[in-house]
């Protein structure tokens, strides 16, 4: 997250949005947001409604327990379709915004 | 005479440790957290110090210290490296399929969830005005 936060304005220049998911609460996410300095919106699922939705979940992996969201990235265009999908095998390794950017590429080579 | 105080056993105690507490600051940045070849390099160079320093410590007991503590330290640098494999190469691959995740040509699931600053956001919302979105799960801070 650190480093889409780094590339934040090669993303905005393209028109897109970053969007991080957790079921941390929104105080968290606001104490986080200003001291790692994110300006991107990070979401709140504290029930884990939607990461169960996306199917991303990682029962029992959070602390004392607690169900939370597996790392994934998605690339979802204008029309709501999924165009891009990273399900990480390894919790250390994840999307890089290279990546998504790439993939931005693939999606229409020719336009902003 | 007085034995010879045994450095290497010492420093590459030191350098084994500090190569498992360093993954916290080494685990912010892609190129040493995808793979821990930064942690792997400091037990590389801990391991050869304290072999240096046992066999010091054993060949030429007469002239430098170290049998017993050396090999205290050894047992404790090995279980030390132990730890960190089995949490780095076992635990960390230990992560759900999720083959029902919507997947490339399919429908995102739609949202509204509360941002850092209790406002509903939605998917449509962040649609409307953007090309794309890059929806990031991610583990929490907590």
């Amino acid at each position: 997250m650190r480093s889409f936060q780094q590339r934040l304005p090669e993303f905005e220049a393209r028109g897109v949005r970053v969007v991080g998911i957790s079921v941390d609460p929104p105080e968290v996410n606001r104490r986080q947001s200003q001291k790692l300095g994110y300006t991107f919106p990070l979401l709140s699922d504290p029930n884990a409604k939607i990461i169960r939705r996306y199917d991303v979940l990682h029962p029992g992996a959070g602390p004392k327990g607690a169900d939370i969201a597996r790392p994934a990235e998605f690339l979802i265009d204008s029309n709501g379709v999924v165009r891009w999908v990273n399900l990480t095998e390894n919790i250390a390794v994840r999307a890089r915004p290279e990546q998504v950017l790439e993939a931005l590429n693939q999606l229409s080579p020719a336009g902003q | 005479m007085k034995r010879r105080w045994n450095w290497p056993i010492w420093v590459g105690f030191v350098v084994v440790v500090a190569g498992l507490f360093s993954y916290g600051f080494f685990a912010r940045f892609p190129t040493t957290r995808d793979f821990p070849w930064a942690n792997l390099l400091l037990f590389g160079i801990g391991a050869a110090l304290l072999i240096v320093g046992l066999f010091r410590a054993f060949g030429r007991p007469q002239v430098y210290r170290g049998k017993i503590f050396g090999s205290i330290f050894t047992a404790i640098a090995v279980l030390v490296v132990a730890f960190f494999s089995y949490g780095i190469f076992y635990v960390v691959r230990q992560v759900p399929a999720s083959a029902g995740a919507p997947r490339i040509g399919q429908k995102a699931p739609d949202f509204i969830l509360l941002d850092q600053n209790k406002k509903p956001i939605g998917l449509g919302d962040l649609l409307s005005d953007s090309r794309a979105v890059a929806l990031i799960f991610y583990r929490g801070f907590w």
